[in-house]
C-alpha cells in the first residue's frame, strides 16, 4: 500500500505537467489532495501501529541482491511521514499561491512532488539500500528545487554548493550503509534491530559509525558543514519551508535517530553528537540574530534546532528522546508556518529585509496572528508545543552525563537568542512605525494562510492538549530507544529549574529584542572572522578540484596525437611489464627448432619492417612494407595456413598498388622531430617490442584452457559440409563476425568514395572501386 | 620456431610503433601498417606453429588425417587482415584529402577543426 503510494508520488510528479494542462492554476490543490489523502491514511494506521509496534510491508525489488522494496512503518517512519504529508499539503496549496502565473510551475511540481515521494521512501525504507537510493533522490530534488530560478547565478551556485555537500555526504553514507551491512550481515533495518551481536564491539565499528555520521552531518547541516542550509534559501520560500527547514534537513536527524537501539550510547556516539549538536545549536543561534533578511534568520534558526535534535539524540536518556520527539514536532510546525510567513511578507512587500517592514498588522491581520502563534510557539512560551520542547530539552541537558556545564551554558544562550529571532520575526514586521517598501502591502490571499494558519494552530492545540499526542511520542519513543516504553508530553512541569531558565531567558530575549539594531553593528565587527568560515573551505577545496582538473586536463588531453600514444604506451608498459614480472618469470623456451629458409624469411619480414622504419623516401618505405608483407605471407603458406597466405598476398599487392597510386599525391617525407626526441620515440618502442616479446614466450607456454577449435574440426564436413575448415569457421560458425566485417569494408568504401568524390572541385576518379570486391574474394575459395 | 616469431614481432611492433609517434603523418600511415601485420602474426604465433598441416579434410572423409594446424585462429587473422586493409584504404583517402585541404603533413599542425 504504502509502496504503491510512493511510486504514484513518482507518477504524479510525471504526470503533473500533463495535469497542468487540465487544471491550471489549480494544479497545486489538485496535487496537494495527495498527501493530504495519505496524511490521513498514515493517521488512520496510527492505532494500530501503536498498539502493535512496527508494521512491516515487504516487498521484493531485486531478490538475487538482497534488495528490497519492503517498508517499515513504526512510530519514527509514522511520525515523518505525517510531518512530510501533512506539511507538503499545507505547501502545495501554499506554492500554487505563491508561484501563481510563474511560467515554470509544471517543473516546480515535478520536483516538489518527485522529493515528497523520495522523502516518504527514505523515511519508510526497511532495506539499507532502498534508504540510500531515496536519501539521493532527495538530495537531487533538493538541487532542482534550490536551483528552481536558474536564471539566477547566486540560485545555481547555491543548488551546486548544497548537492556537492549533501551528494558528498552521500558518498560516506554509502560506505557506511554498506559496512553495517556487511558487518551485521543483514541489509534490512529490522532485522539489524533484531540481531543477537552487538555491533557496538565489532572491529570495524568506529569507521562505519564515522561514515554514517558524516552522511547525516552533511544532510542536517551540522557544523562545520552548515553552510549549505542558508545559501539554499535561495529557493522560492515554499520550499524552503519544505525541504529546508522541516522535512529534508531532518532526513540525517531521522538516520540517526533510526541507528541509535543498535549504534547508539557509545562513547564515540555520546561525545561527537552531544559536541556537534550543541556547537550547531549555538552557531546557528548565534548567527540568526546578525541578519536582517527574514529568510537567512529563520535559516539558522533552523540550523539551530538541528543541533539541538542532534545534542538531543547524544544525550541519548530517555528523558532527552522524548524531549527530542517534542523538539521535532514542535519546530517542524512552527519553522513550516513562519517559513510561510516569511513567504507572504516577501510576496506583499517585495522585500525580505525585516527592517525595511514596519507597521503592517493593520493591513494584514490574519498574518500577523499567524507569525506571531508560531513564534511564539518557537520562543518557547506557554501553552504552545514550542515550550513543551524547549523545557524537555533543557531538563535533558540539566542531566547530561558529559559536558554538562558546557551545554547548559550553549542551551540557555541558543534559547535566549532564539527568543530574540523569534520577537524580530512576529513584532518587528507588523508593529512600529509603516515604511515604505517595494510593493503596497494587502493580506495574503486565503490559499496562503491556510497551510501557515493550520500548522500554527496545530502548535496550539497541541500544547494546550498534549495528551492528543501519547500514543504516537510512545511509539516513537519506543523506536528511538529499541525497546517498548511509556511516553507522553505535559505542560506543566511545576517550577523548577528549567522552568526558571526559561523565564530569564524570554527576559534576556526580550532585552535583545529592543537592542538588536546596536548589537547587530556590533557583531558587523566580527565579519572578517565570520569570512573565514567553513565555507570559505569549501570555497578553497572546490577551487583546487578546478585547478587540478584543468592542469590534468591540459596534460592529458592537450590535442598531440603523439602524446595520447606516448601516455597509452607507458600505461601499458607500467601494467602490463609490471604484472609480467611479478606473476610469472618470463620461461623462455629455448627449442630453436629453425629451418634455413625460414629464418631467411623471418629475417626478410624484420629487415622490410628495419628499413620502412628508417628509410627516407616514400617509395623506400612502401618497397619496405611491401617485402615485409609478402615474407609475411610466406610464413602463414609455410606455417599450415594457406587461406592466410593467399589472402596476405592478394591484400598486400593492393595495398603496393593503392599506396603508390596515391603516394604522388601526398606529402614527402620530412624530418620533423629533434634527434632527442627520436631517442625517446626509440626508447619507447624498443620497451614495448621486448615486452611484446617476452610476452608472446609467455603466452605460449601458458595452456589455460582446452582449444574450443576441436568442436569446430570434428564437425566442419558433418555439420557445416565444407572440407576447409577455415572457410567453414569463416561463413559458418562465425558468420555474424563476417557480416560485421563486411560491413565495415562497405563503410569504408563509402568513406572513400565520399571523400573522393563528394566535392566541389571535379578531381579524376580514384582507384579505390575496384579495391573492396578483391578484398571479399579470399572467402570464395 | 615461436622464439624466433617472438623476436620479429617484438621488432615489428617497436617499429611500427616509432613510426606512429613520428610528427610526420604518411609516417604514421605505415606506421599502422606495421601494427596490423605484427598484431594478426601475434594471434598466429600463439595459437602455435605447426609446419605442413593445412586444416584441411580430404574428400570423402569427415576428419582430417593427423594433427592440423588450428583453425580458429587462422579464420580470426584473415577477418583482421581484410578489416585493416578497409582501414588503411579509408586512413590513406582520408589523409590525402588531409593534405589537399590543409596542405600540412604535420600532426602538430593538425589540431584544430578550423583549416
Amino acid at each position: 500500500m504504502i509502496q504503491l503510494a510512493v511510486l504514484l508520488g513518482f507518477v504524479l510528479a510525471a504526470a503533473s505537467p500533463l495535469l497542468h494542462r487540465w487544471c491550471g492554476d489549480r494544479t497545486s490543490s489538485v496535487l496537494a489532495l495527495f498527501p493530504a489523502l495519505l496524511a490521513v491514511w498514515l493517521l488512520l494506521q496510527a492505532p494500530t501501529v501503536v498498539a502493535d509496534g512496527a508494521m512491516l510491508l515487504e516487498w521484493a525489488w531485486v531478490p538475487s541482491l538482497s534488495i528490497s522494496l519492503s517498508f517499515l512503518l513504526d512510530g519514527l517512519s509514522l511520525l515523518f511521514g505525517l510531518l512530510i504529508t501533512g506539511i507538503g499539503a499545507c505547501v502545495l496549496v501554499y506554492a500554487g499561491e505563491y508561484l501563481k502565473g510563474h511560467p515554470d510551475l509544471p517543473r516546480f511540481h515535478i520536483a516538489l512532488m518527485a522529493f515528497m515521494a523520495s522523502m516518504l521512501g527514505l523515511v519508510m525504507a526497511d532495506g539499507l539500500l532502498t534508504l540510500f537510493v531515496f536519501w539521493e533522490l532527495t538530495s537531487i530534488t533538493s538541487y532542482l528545487l534550490i536551483g528552481f530560478n536558474h536564471s539566477d547565478v547566486e540560485a545555481r551556485k547555491s543548488a551546486r554548493q548544497g548537492l556537492f555537500v549533501t551528494v558528498g555526504g552521500g558518498l560516506a553514507l554509502m560506505a557506511g550503509l554498506t559496512l553495517l551491512g556487511v558487518v551485521s550481515g543483514s541489509w534490512s533495518l529490522h532485522e539489524i534491530g533484531e540481531l543477537d551481536i552487538d555491533l557496538r564491539e565489532h572491529a570495524l565499528y568506529t569507521p562505519m559509525l564515522i561514515c554514517l555520521l558524516l552522511g547525516a552531518f552533511t544532510k542536517s547541516a551540522q557544523f562545520p558543514f552548515h553552510f549549505w542550509l542558508p545559501n539554499a534559501m535561495a529557493a522560492p520560500t515554499p520550499v524552503s519551508a519544505y525541504l529546508h527547514s522541516a522535512t529534508m534537513v531532518k532526513a540525517g536527524i531521522y538516520l540517526l535517530a533510526r541507528l541509535q537501539p543498535e549504534l547508539g550510547g557509545t562513547e564515540l556516539w555520546v561525545n561527537t553528537l552531544t559536541l556537534v549538536g550543541g556547537v550547531t545549536m549555538f552557531t546557528g543561534a548565534f548567527m540568526a540574530i546578525q541578519f536582517t533578511n527574514i529568510k537567512k534568520l529563520l535559516a539558522y534558526s533552523t540550523i539551530m534546532a538541528l543541533g539541538t535534535l542532534t545534542l538531543l539524540l547524544g544525550i541519548g536518556t530517555q528523558g532527552a528522546i522524548v524531549a527530542f520527539v517534542g523538539f521535532l514536532l514542535a519546530h517542524s510546525l512552527y519553522k513550516g508556518a513562519l517559513f510561510m510567513v516569511a513567504g507572504i511578507l516577501d510576496h506583499e512587500t517585495g522585500t525580505k529585509d525585516v527592517t525595511v517592514m514596519g507597521g503592517l498588522r493593520p493591513l494584514m491581520p490574519i498574518t500577523a496572528g499567524v507569525a506571531l502563534l508560531a513564534a511564539l510557539s518557537l520562543a518557547g512560551v506557554p501553552p504552545l508545543l514550542g515550550f513543551i520542547g524547549k523545557e524537555l530539552m533543557f531538563e535533558s541537558v540539566l542531566g547530561a552525563s558529559r559536558f554538562r556545564g558546557f551545554l547548559i551554558v550553549l542551551a540557555f544562550a541558543a534559547a535566549f537568542l532564539m527568543i530574540a529571532v523569534a520577537a524580530v520575526v512576529a513584532l518587528r514586521p507588523f508593529y512600529g512605525k509603516r515604511h515604505q517598501t517595494p510593493r503596497v502591502p494587502h493580506e495574503a490571499p486565503l490559499a496562503m494562510l491556510i497551510g501557515p494558519a493550520l500548522l500554527a494552530g496545530l502548535s496550539l492545540i497541541l500544547g494546550v492538549a498534549p495528551s492528543l499526542l501519547t500514543g504516537l511520542v510512545s511509539s516513537t519513543v519506543s523506536a528511538v530507544v529499541g525497546e517498548p516504553v511509556e511516553a507522553y508530553l505535559s505542560l506543566w512541569h511545576g517550577v523548577n529549574l528549567p522552568l526558571v531558565m526559561s523565564v530569564v531567558s524570554l527576559g534576556l530575549g526580550y532585552w535583545l529584542f529592543r537592542h538588536w539594531d546596536r548589537v547587530r553593528g556590533k557583531l558587523l565587527l566580527l565579519a572578517p572572522i565570520m569570512r573565514n568560515g567553513p565555507e570559505a573551505g569549501y570555497e578553497a577545496i572546490m577551487a583546487a578540484f578546478v585547478r587540478f582538473s584543468e592542469w590534468q586536463t591540459r596534460l592529458l588531453q592537450n590535442g598531440y596525437m603523439r602524446n595520447y600514444i606516448l601516455v597509452m604506451l607507458l600505461t601499458l608498459i607500467g601494467l602490463v611489464g609490471t604484472s609480467l614480472l611479478v606473476r610469472h618469470s618470463p620461461i623462455i623456451a629455448f627449442e630453436f627448432d629453425v629451418r634455413f629458409h625460414e629464418a631467411v624469411v623471418v629475417g626478410t619480414m624484420a629487415m622490410g619492417a628495419l628499413f620502412a622504419a628508417i628509410a627516407r623516401s616514400r617509395l623506400g618505405a612502401v618497397v619496405s612494407v611491401g617485402a615485409m608483407g609478402f615474407s609475411i605471407a610466406m610464413i602463414f603458406i609455410l606455417f599450415s595456413a594457406p587461406d592466410l597466405g593467399i589472402t596476405q598476398l592478394l591484400v598486400e599487392t593492393l595495398t603496393v598498388i593503392l599506396l603508390v597510386l596515391v603516394l604522388f599525391r601526398l606529402p614527402r617525407f620530412s624530418n620533423l622531430s629533434t634527434s632527442l626526441e627520436r631517442i625517446r620515440d626509440g626508447l619507447v618502442a624498443a620497451t614495448v617490442g621486448i615486452l611484446i616479446c617476452l610476452l608472446i614466450l609467455t603466452a605460449w607456454s601458458i595452456q589455460q584452457f582446452e582449444p574450443i577449435s576441436g568442436y569446430m574440426v570434428e564437425n566442419s564436413v558433418p555439420l557445416g559440409h565444407g572440407l576447409n575448415i577455415v572457410n567453414v569457421i569463416l561463413v559458418d560458425y562465425r558468420a555474424l563476425d563476417t557480416l560485421g566485417e563486411m560491413f565495415v569494408l562497405a563503410l569504408a568504401a563509402i568513406g572513400v568514395i565520399a571523400m573522393l568524390k563528394l566535392r566541389h572541385d571535379a578531381s579524376p576518379p580514384s582507384v579505390t572501386e575496384g579495391k573492396k570486391t578483391a578484398a571479399k574474394e579470399p572467402y570464395d575459395g | 620456431m615461436e622464439p624466433l616469431m617472438a623476436i620479429g614481432i617484438g621488432l615489428l611492433y617497436a617499429t611500427a610503433i616509432f613510426l606512429m609517434l613520428r610528427r610526420s603523418i604518411v609516417k604514421l600511415v605505415i606506421g599502422l601498417m606495421l601494427l596490423s601485420n605484427a598484431a594478426n602474426l601475434l594471434i598466429f604465433t600463439t595459437a602455435g606453429m605447426t609446419r605442413g598441416a593445412p586444416p584441411l579434410i580430404p574428400k570423402g572423409m569427415t576428419a582430417p588425417i593427423g594433427e592440423v594446424a588450428d583453425p580458429l585462429p587462422q579464420a580470426v587473422v584473415l577477418t583482421a587482415i581484410v578489416i585493416a586493409f578497409g582501414v588503411l584504404a579509408f586512413a590513406v583517402v582520408l589523409i590525402r584529402r588531409a593534405y589537399e585541404i590543409v596542405k600540412a603533413d604535420d600532426l602538430d599542425k593538425m589540431k584544430d577543426t578550423d583549416t
